[in-house]
């Protein structure tokens, strides 16, 4: 490195940030907390900043810079001290977001994706935040906004402007009020269901006291007989996943909490992680204790940050009553803490992999498997990554018996599900129930039934037609991580398909070539489609493309990012069909030879004399 | 055996640098026995500047960058059965596409143009003016590959390819056996 | 340790423990096709080239272990027209014109580009990145807009050279290969780095000064021979 360059950046430049790597011991595996501190501190993350970060960390700066780069909430150009992040999801798009998106920038004065020159405001698109029940929304800073409206939007920017923080549009007490509260103010919690296992009455850590009673191994038996399957919408067996983390041999052992919920269109953690943290924790304290961990982590969406207080007092509140920490409940040998990671704006990190990189202060790529998690994860030992509703179920099942949630349900799906309901319905919002019931019957309990499409399990699900409506909710019907997103007839499927693959353009971690380079391609026919310039093949490309991606992409991300595509080719054939302009004489009436002269007509300031018929007469 | 009819054969070259035509060349001797199972009609090397009889073959060099080669693809698409692109500009724009990379402007062919004849380092052109001459085709506001214009039927890879590549193709194309190109002889370069 | 038998497209091979499909493969002579494996580096996953079918499904050869009676499927004409759609993916990713780039006839993407038979065009739209040069450096030049982001640069660089002259930034179709400083001038590089010598590099992005162009058309190493033929040719001695 040049002379001048190490100048430059002499820690003693930099006394904040060589604080805050400090105040994270200088670890590396805390590259996320360290470079979220500086953002926050200083609205980006400088050159500078990333040349000291490496050397109070160890690393080379160009490591430090492809964490940087990755994540969407960490910036090298500094951001306004008011950064404004719109959803763009499409519920929020068909809520209205276009008349959001002109009132903030008429009244900053300043376009999407800028920032005022006086760098207060930035403003910014951001995917689905989690909020679809109450959409259009908004993460200002740390605060989220719902239920936006062009006057709301022009006074939220007025009181920004007159020195207001983005705090005080949630309360002028702010300060006084409890995280709970703030939370509650924000963010409507929307249950519209309560089933039997989890939204219900809950009794306060009665299945970590009855955990107590039985033998890890026990725990680990209650779990499998109960039938529960992983809630963020793989499926795998949770019992048998900590079963083959318990056997292997290891000094630590980890529990992660995925909590990055990012599927466009599920909120239904963070229902969970609002009403009932407890709950969550104590399933988080009995894994711990069945599989032998004595460390875990809550893996917190970046998104979710205005939930970072509540969780983190709940954490305290257990230590204090001996519910984590050393000993507990009095028990020898059963020590297990937590300790919360925030995310930073990536829909990978949902992937368990990509999560582990990402607690280990690396960019969120998903790693290599084999070796599976279970026995080489984070750090390199036995990790449980399980989902947010998960846990919750675990608590129950060990209070209540694996007969009880089994009896719940149909054959292969025990238990109850949330489903997270939005888009054009009546009642959105959170849905508890047995698995089993059809589409149909949820779309009534929610006020949805003229809707034309419903897409279950989000964009990496299926998008289904107003005539499989009968089909089942259950892990082999229509398997799903809980996002049930309902569209009317006024909705056009393809402006949705094309939302949807321009998302999982923006969310490829990059790594693999099929994903990272094939949904661009996909991204870009569904756009030939909508601007009519498609042709009968692309039919067959669309198909051809999304197999070669599912196929050979190394992820769960690009093994179902084309999904949109090939459910609606599906279900909706006609919506591609009646797109297509066919050959004319072979000659292809996709090209348009209007337009692509028409940039040369005007630099020569003259007509065609092959194309322009009329010209000279 | 009955003497077949001779196969007629259309040349043309569009954004291209003719250096695919002086392939067709490289074909030397055999060049003797490909004129008798065909003949040529409107091309470069015979100077018929407009189709005189529908042809089996039509050989397109180059890809579309101006409206003329849009016009001529065209006119060999409705004039010919079979249309082979030869050579890399036909089947992916080639050379003449490198102008679509860097066209990412508002304005893009203004810019393209001003660099090529106004402002680039090692112009010398004193009118400095862009040339637009009534005479000149309109540029296509990027350089197209043949197959997005029209519909192609083969294709022969290389830059150009080689005689022996041209003559196999096409003798086997005729004799109705092409059945693909032997790894070891396909080249981009 | 242990050795084991696999089969691969019907060949039993012998396969030991801890070799991935690939390592054993490359041992008893059989090629399977890659572009971000490199003999020497850390096996990474990330081109997908090298995907084959182990027992129905289909994996990475280069990551996924060698188990006992696997059933490997390598040159099938699906696998290969899924090969060929990643490499035609890689083309069009970046800008890669044969005609005029000094690695052409070196190149492994091209030359793999023949092995597939890629000869027509494709549907694939051109993504035309325009990133600038970086010709800083006095021996070495950086053209990343033909980088296929294999990343056999930053794995030679660090865990070869021990520089970390090379590293990803971004994410998505915005990552690509970056240096450690703000050119490659302001790095440590040196062109006798393992990270910078032809081998390492697939493409035309690293290019060394003053030595394109070295061996006419006709005597590169692949106007000689398919991709391969080395670890293909150890079956045939």
């Amino acid at each position: 490195m040049h002379v001048t360059d190490t100048q430059l950046t002499q820690a003693s430049n930099w006394p904040d940030v060589v604080g805050i790597c400090e105040t994270y011991a200088n670890d590396p595996h805390r590259m996320l907390d360290i470079l979220r501190a500086i953002q926050d501190r200083y609205r980006h993350i400088s050159q500078e900043a990333m040349e000291v970060v490496a050397r109070q960390t160890g690393l080379s700066k160009i490591a430090v810079e492809g964490v940087a780069s990755f994540y969407a909430f960490l910036s090298s150009d500094p951001k306004g001290r008011i950064t404004i992040r719109l959803c763009d999801d499409i519920v929020d798009r068909f809520a209205g977001l276009t008349e959001i998106v002109e009132a903030f920038e008429s009244e900053l004065g300043i376009r999407m994706d800028e920032t005022s020159p006086d760098g207060t405001f930035s403003l910014e698109y951001t995917p689905c935040i989690g909020m679809c029940d109450q959409a259009p929304a908004a993460m200002v800073n740390d605060v989220i906004l719902t239920h936006l409206t062009p006057e709301k939007v022009r006074e939220i920017v007025a009181r920004l402007k007159s020195g207001e923080r983005p705090e005080d549009l949630i309360s002028h007490r702010f300060d006084e009020l409890s995280p709970r509260e703030r939370a509650d103010r924000m963010v409507d919690g929307n249950i519209r269901h309560a089933g039997a296992v989890l939204l219900g009455p809950v009794p306060e850590d009665a299945g970590l006291k009855a955990s107590l009673n039985l033998t890890p191994a026990q725990i680990i038996d209650t779990v499998e007989a109960s039938g529960l399957r992983g809630c963020g919408g793989a499926g795998f067996s949770a019992g048998r996943k900590w079963r083959f983390a318990a056997e292997t041999d290891a000094e630590r052992r980890f529990i992660i909490c995925n909590a990055d919920e990012g599927e466009p269109g599920t909120f239904k953690d963070r229902v969970l992680l609002t009403e009932r943290p407890h709950l969550l924790v104590e399933g988080m304290t009995i894994a711990a204790r069945a599989v032998g961990a004595r460390e875990g982590i809550i893996y917190l969406r970046g998104e979710y940050v205005y939930l970072r207080e509540l969780i983190e007092e709940v954490l305290a509140d257990r230590r204090e009553r001996g519910l984590l920490g050393d000993r507990i409940l009095g028990e020898d040998g059963f020590d297990f803490d937590i300790r919360l990671q925030m995310g930073a704006g990536a829909y990978v990190c949902g992937e368990e992999g990509a999560l582990i990189s990402s607690c280990e202060g690396l960019p969120g790529e998903p790693k290599t498997r084999p070796p599976y998690p279970v026995t080489r994860g984070y750090l390199g030992f036995p990790t449980v990554v399980n989902n947010v509703e998960t846990l919750c179920h675990v608590a129950r099942i060990l209070d209540r018996g694996s007969k009880w949630f089994f009896g719940m349900g149909t054959e292969g799906s025990h238990g109850t599900k949330l489903f997270s309901v939005s888009g054009d319905c009546r009642n959105p919002g959170v849905y508890e129930l047995p698995y089993g019931h059809s589409v149909a019957e949820l779309l009534e309990m929610a006020g949805g039934e003229e809707a034309a499409a419903v897409l279950v399990g989000g964009p990496s699900g299926t998008m289904i037609a107003r005539d499989t409506f009968d089909r089942k909710l259950t892990f082999d019907d229509l398997a799903t991580g809980g996002a049930i997103v309902v569209f009317s007839r006024e909705r056009n499927i393809l402006e949705i398909v094309e939302y949807y693959m321009s998302f999982f353009v923006h969310e490829s971690c990059g790594y693999c070539t099929p994903c990272r380079v094939g949904n661009v391609f996909l991204q870009k026919a569904v756009g030939k489609f909508r601007k009519g310039l498609a042709n009968q093949a692309d039919i067959e490309y669309l198909r051809d493309l999304s197999a070669t991606i599912i196929e050979t992409s190394r992820c769960g991300l690009g093994m179902t990012s084309p999904n949109p595509i090939l459910s609606t080719l599906e279900n909706f054939p006609l919506v591609y069909s009646a797109m297509v302009k066919p050959s004319k004489d072979r000659t292809r009436a996709t090209f348009d030879i209007q337009s692509a002269i028409s940039d040369a007509r005007h630099l020569a300031k003259r007509r065609s004399y092959i194309f322009d018929r009329d010209f000279g007469e | 055996m009955t003497e077949l009819p001779k196969a007629r054969i259309a040349t043309a070259s569009l954004a291209g640098c003719f250096g695919c035509h002086m392939a067709l060349l490289d074909i030397d001797e055999r060049l003797i026995e490909l004129m008798k199972l065909v003949e040529f009609d409107r091309s470069p090397l015979t100077d018929i500047k407009t189709f005189s009889h529908r042809c089996d073959i039509g050989i397109i060099e180059g890809g579309c960058c101006n409206e003329e080669n849009v016009h001529v693809l065209r006119d060999f698409r409705r004039n010919c059965d079979i249309l082979i692109g030869i050579g890399q500009c036909a089947i992916m724009g080639g050379l003449p596409a490198m102008r679509n990379a860097i066209m990412h402007s508002d304005e893009p062919l203004r810019e393209c143009l001003e660099e090529a004849f106004i402002t680039g380092r090692y112009i010398r052109n004193t009118t400095h003016n862009i040339p637009n001459d009534p005479a000149l085709p309109l540029l296509l506001d990027e350089v197209y590959a043949c197959s997005e214009v029209v519909e192609m039927d083969y294709h022969i890879p290389g830059c150009a390819p080689t005689g022996d590549v041209i003559y196999e193709t096409l003798s086997s194309l005729l004799a109705g056996k092409f059945r693909g190109f032997e790894k070891e002889k396909i080249r981009f370069d | 340790m242990s050795t084991f038998r696999l089969t691969i497209d019907g060949v039993e091979i012998e396969a030991s423990e801890g070799q991935t499909i690939m390592d054993a493969a490359d041992a008893a002579g059989i090629y399977i096709p890659r572009l971000c494996d490199h003999e020497g580096l850390r096996h990474q996953g990330g081109c997908r080239v090298c995907t084959v079918k182990a027992n129905g499904r289909s994996v990475s050869a280069c990551t996924q272990p060698a188990e006992p009676g696997l059933t490997v499927d390598n040159e099938t004409p699906h696998i290969n027209k899924l090969r060929r759609d990643l490499v035609e993916m890689l083309f069009h990713e970046g800008n890669h014109l044969c005609p005029i780039c000094e690695a052409s006839g070196n190149c492994e993407l091209q030359a793999m580009a023949y092995r597939l038979d890629m000869t027509a065009p494709t549907k694939f739209p051109y993504l035309e990145p325009c990133r600038p040069v970086d010709a800083s450096h006095p021996d070495i030049a950086l053209d990343t807009n033909r980088c296929i982001s294999c990343g056999r640069c930053i794995r030679a660089s660090q865990d070869v050279d021990g520089k970390g002259v090379f590293g990803y930034v971004g994410r998505g179709i915005h990552r690509q290969v970056a240096v450690n400083g703000p050119d490659l001038a302001h790095t440590d590089a040196d062109i006798s780095d393992f990270a910078i010598s032809q081998e390492v590099c697939p493409v035309g992005c690293i290019i060394r000064k003053r030595q394109g162009f070295a061996r006419p058309i006709g005597e590169r190493e692949f106007d000689r021979n398919l991709i391969g033929h080395k670890i293909n040719g150890k079956r045939d001695d």
